[in-house]
């Protein structure tokens, strides 16, 4: 198991909060926030080992942009592939979008 | 044929949802409140230890709301987790809500409980604190069905094995799908500790004759086999629910299900039909 911490610029914090997927084999959970205004932290734990640099070009590539809301991110990994963590960022992205709109609770 | 293909298609599949869209979905549409979610991080702190991927809710998760226009509270174990194992953090979220449902009830709010098994049991690497919470849950059962029924929903995949089948035995109601699974030791266990010629683990075929939730029903270790249906599920668990507590609760019974137990010959591996039809003769 590895554990690293990453920041990017992000516009104004992220309206609601939520989480999508589940720390199942192959899958991840993430859990987001509202952030402080333009920054976005993303802490990741995943159990496979040696893939700091894909984890860098990845979650560069979402966020690096910065263009999505502030949040703080938590990333469970067991095992997912890019293209999954990709998916379910944006996918959490979404549903805190939602979330704010529906004035719900966590799903 | 093609209509057929066709509700399948329609169906809206409960095994499909994860923990938390399962208990949603149980749960009158709105009302949904989460409690001990995932964002107070109340992490496993053994499995870290151990160098394994927590989860946010370790697993399980607890859902408050309304069921039929009546309070209820949710306990949905999430199977894709370390296969529902349960670990100190998820034993203790699904006890101490029963035990506030009970409280609950002792203060003239009639809060009742479903629980959503996908679990094979404890969580080995938590080891005895997963089997002290799997005891507390047990009590809780105990405690809260003198008031309301507790209802167990296991859909599968995973199944319901473990201490947690004990649990399950000690719902006052119990409602599978035809994919669910409810034994104390699963297959793989019995085979390793008993040897294939008692139980081959690779018969998918005697696995679920045996122990699938067909014919759990069909003994009488279940209430209703649905389909994986989330309309289905829902409107068997409000119709259990609005029979009231049960006259006698099954582990209350359980010196009939010892004495049918006792008829069944061991020197042959019975077939799924001779289990049925010695459960279905009634107490001796």
């Amino acid at each position: 198991m590895e554990k690293m911490e990453f920041a990017f610029d992000a516009g104004q914090p992220a309206s609601g909060r939520t989480v999508a997927g589940v720390v199942a084999s192959g899958d991840l959970e993430v859990l987001l926030e509202p952030g402080q205004p333009g920054r976005t932290t993303v802490a990741v734990q995943t159990s496979v080992d040696g893939y700091g640099a894909t984890w860098t070009s990845l979650l560069e590539r979402v966020l690096g942009p910065g263009s999505l809301p502030a949040a703080r991110i938590e990333i469970n990994d067991n095992g997912a592939t890019p293209g999954v963590v990709r998916m379910r960022i944006e996918q959490a992205f979404e549903e805190a979008a939602q979330e704010s709109n529906a004035g719900g609770n966590t799903p | 044929m093609s209509t057929h293909i066709e509700q399948l298609l329609q169906r809206d599949s409960f095994i499909e949802r994860g923990a938390r869209s399962r208990a949603r979905a149980l749960l009158d549409a709105g009302t949904m409140r989460e409690l001990a979610g995932p964002f107070e991080r109340l992490h496993s702190p053994w499995l870290a230890l151990q160098q394994l991927v927590t989860s946010a809710d370790d697993g399980v998760v607890v859902a408050k709301g309304l069921l039929d226009g009546h309070p209820t509270v949710v306990l949905a174990i999430e199977g894709a987790y370390q296969g529902g194992s349960m670990g100190e953090i998820g034993c203790a979220k699904i006890a101490g809500s029963l035990e506030l449902a009970a409280r609950d009830n002792r203060r003239g709010i009639p809060t009742r409980a479903v629980i959503l098994f996908e679990t094979g049991g404890v969580r080995l690497q938590e080891a005895n604190l997963g089997l002290a919470g799997i005891a507390e849950i047990q009590a809780a059962v105990v405690d809260l069905r003198r008031y309301q029924p507790v209802i167990g929903v296991s859909a599968g995949t995973v199944g319901c094995y473990g201490g947690m089948s004990i649990v399950a035995g000690l719902c006052s109601y119990l409602v599978l799908t035809r994919e669910a699974r409810l034994g104390l030791n699963g297959p793989l266990v019995i085979e390793q500790e008993a040897g294939v010629a008692e139980f081959d683990a690779k018969k998918r075929a005697l696995i679920w004759g045996l122990t699938g939730g067909e014919q759990r029903a069909a003994t009488g270790l279940a209430d209703a086999c649905v389909q994986d249906d989330t309309l289905e599920v829902k409107a068997t668990v409000a119709r259990l629910f609005a029979q009231g507590l049960p006259k006698q609760h099954r582990s209350e019974r359980a010196d009939d299900f010892l004495a049918r137990l006792a008829r069944v010959d061991t020197a042959e591996q019975p077939a799924p039909e001779d289990v049925r039809n010695i459960y279905q003769q009634g107490d001796a």
